[in-house]
């Protein structure tokens, strides 16, 4: 009777190097993991952490209902966030469609300065948290709503600017070539073969914005620039927690509402 | 003889729906503007007090640079180990929510539930109730940071885990494989790649968040923006907003190259 045939299997090329690569990663990543872990301080839990866990639970188990109709209250203080979000995205997205156009990269003249600038400058305004530009509003527009929607409006530039240009950059060039071919001047093929296209990804984008601005329009208040932060930074300072309760569930039932409604017009948009 | 067929133009698409979409806008616009007070004449006369809070700006004060260089890395250690607590307590909750791989329903929709009332929380107002429970420093961020990276990582995971290759788990399911080999044979393969792409994203996050963290006492760079901008020092306002965009830069652009590779 022959012998069975053996087979050996070459081992495949380059492994040494993967396993290399993963051990590299791996003592990368072990480094940064000690040296942040040994920058940390000292952690001890107070012995009032446990009283006051169950305060803020309480608080916000058995909210502070009446400040709902208060005079400068709850209704009042998410009124005041919407309409922040709501200006503020409407300026931006006014602001970003230049943008947008600027920093798409095209065909025909993609350079430093049509896409590369308007990349920067868009990364650029993206770097200010819309709390630091907040306050830079209030110094110079004093503290209130105003100074939030004009934060919210430059600060969502950076984002939204970003998504406009990659919208703009996704656009069928057949409708641009065809208006091109029968003599429409620059502002006909926009109207007809760009803006049709780039129009529901603008809008979708839009109100995905306005989802964070919400979100973002809360917390303006912390440092006065209007919205339901104000009453929320004085109730957790003075440690009514039934107040903090109530104003968290208010947050909480605006943003889904928002994030309900939004998704839904978004789904339909699209 | 048959009649010819009738030759109508088409009625064009009613328009009513757009002006009535257009006018609702206006309405909230208008409202909005009403409420919060908005004045865009003011912006025009306060034009030159903008302008001189830009000029106060420079030059930056270069020196100030060594002193913000500990709280700098302060609060990148903060987004280290708030995105890692928050990618480590995330994967349990992708098991729980992707319901290709959770497939109780009365487990997955609470548990997604849960996870999109996390989500809109704000991490300020986090982090400022953390500072309440365990008082200043960088603890309460990171705690605030975990949550709010739980709320990202968590989200965007599930939903890819729910598009992945039905084939290697109906496989492992035929050979029997019980619920452990099952994940890990079968999902963390196909899930492991998004699931570090969007770690990273949230890292990059983390980065702007914890920059701001410091503004209700809870550690990092922040602290620093509110007292020098409280003391009118806008050169070293300067100094800190160059410090910050040299940071989330360079940190954007290496991650970016990461999920390139990764993806």
């Amino acid at each position: 009777m022959s012998q069975l045939p053996t087979h050996t299997v070459d081992k495949p090329k380059g492994r040494g190097k993967k396993i290399f690569n993963r051990v590299l990663i791996l003592v990368i990543l072990a480094a940064i993991y000690v040296w942040a872990f040994a920058g940390i301080e000292e952690f001890e839990i107070k012995e009032t952490a446990g009283q006051i866990s169950k305060a803020i639970f309480d608080g916000i188990i058995h909210p502070d209902w009446a400040f709902v109709n208060e005079e400068e209250g709850l209704i009042f203080g998410l009124i005041d966030t919407l309409a922040i979000s709501i200006l503020g995205t409407f300026i931006s997205a006014i602001l970003t469609i230049p943008f947008g156009f600027w920093a798409a990269s095209r065909r025909d003249k993609s350079g430093f300065f049509v896409t590369g600038l308007g990349r920067f400058v868009l990364s650029f305004i993206r770097v200010f948290p819309e709390v630091v530009l907040a306050i830079i509003f209030i110094k110079a527009v004093g503290p209130g709503s105003f100074a939030g929607v004009l934060a919210l409006g430059l600060h969502s530039i950076g984002m939204l600017g970003k998504l406009f240009a990659e919208e703009v950059e996704a656009i069928d060039h057949g409708p641009r070539e065809a208006l091109i071919a029968t003599g429409a001047n620059r502002i006909q093929v926009l109207v007809y073969s760009v803006l049709p296209q780039v129009l529901p990804g603008f809008i979708s984008y839009t109100l995905y914005r306005f989802e964070l601005n919400v979100r973002g329009a809360s917390i303006l208040g912390i440092i006065g620039a209007g919205g339901i932060g104000a009453p929320l930074i004085f109730a957790l300072t003075s440690r009514n927690w039934p107040r903090v309760g109530v104003i968290l569930l208010g947050i909480i039932v605006l943003v889904s509402a928002i994030d309900l409604i939004s998704g839904y017009l978004r789904k339909k948009i699209v | 003889m048959s009649q010819p067929p009738k030759k109508t133009i088409p009625k064009p698409p009613t328009r009513i729906k757009h002006y009535l979409t257009a006018a609702i806008v206006l309405v909230l616009l208008a409202l909005s503007y009403i409420q919060t007070g908005s004045s865009f004449m003011d912006l025009i006369t306060n034009r030159d007090q903008m302008a001189s809070l830009v000029i106060d700006m420079f030059p930056p004060d270069w020196a100030y640079f060594e002193k913000i260089i500990e709280p700098m890395l302060e609060t990148i250690r903060m987004a280290v180990i708030g995105t890692t607590f928050g990618a480590i307590i995330s994967v349990p909750v992708i098991l729980l929510c992707a319901n290709n791989v959770n497939r109780i329903p009365w487990i997955s929709y609470p548990a997604r539930f849960i996870l999109n009332l996390i989500r809109t929380v704000p991490e300020l107002l986090l982090a400022a109730i953390f500072v309440a429970i365990f008082g200043l420093g960088m603890i309460p961020g990171i705690f605030a940071l975990t949550i709010f990276s739980v709320g990202i990582i968590a989200k965007l995971t599930y939903e890819s885990v729910e598009g992945i290759d039905k084939g290697p788990m109906e496989a492992m399911t035929a050979v029997g494989a019980n619920k452990v080999q099952w994940i890990t044979f079968a999902i963390i393969p196909q899930a492991a790649a998004y699931f570090v792409s969007y770690v990273l994203y949230t890292f990059e996050v983390n980065i702007r968040a914890a920059a701001i963290l410091g503004l209700v006492g809870a550690g990092g760079i922040g602290l620093y923006y509110d007292s020098n901008l409280g003391f009118l020092n806008y050169p070293r306002v300067n100094t800190l907003i160059i410090a910050t965009l040299a940071v989330v830069l360079i940190i954007d652009f290496v991650s970016n190259k990461l999920r390139e590779k990764l993806l």
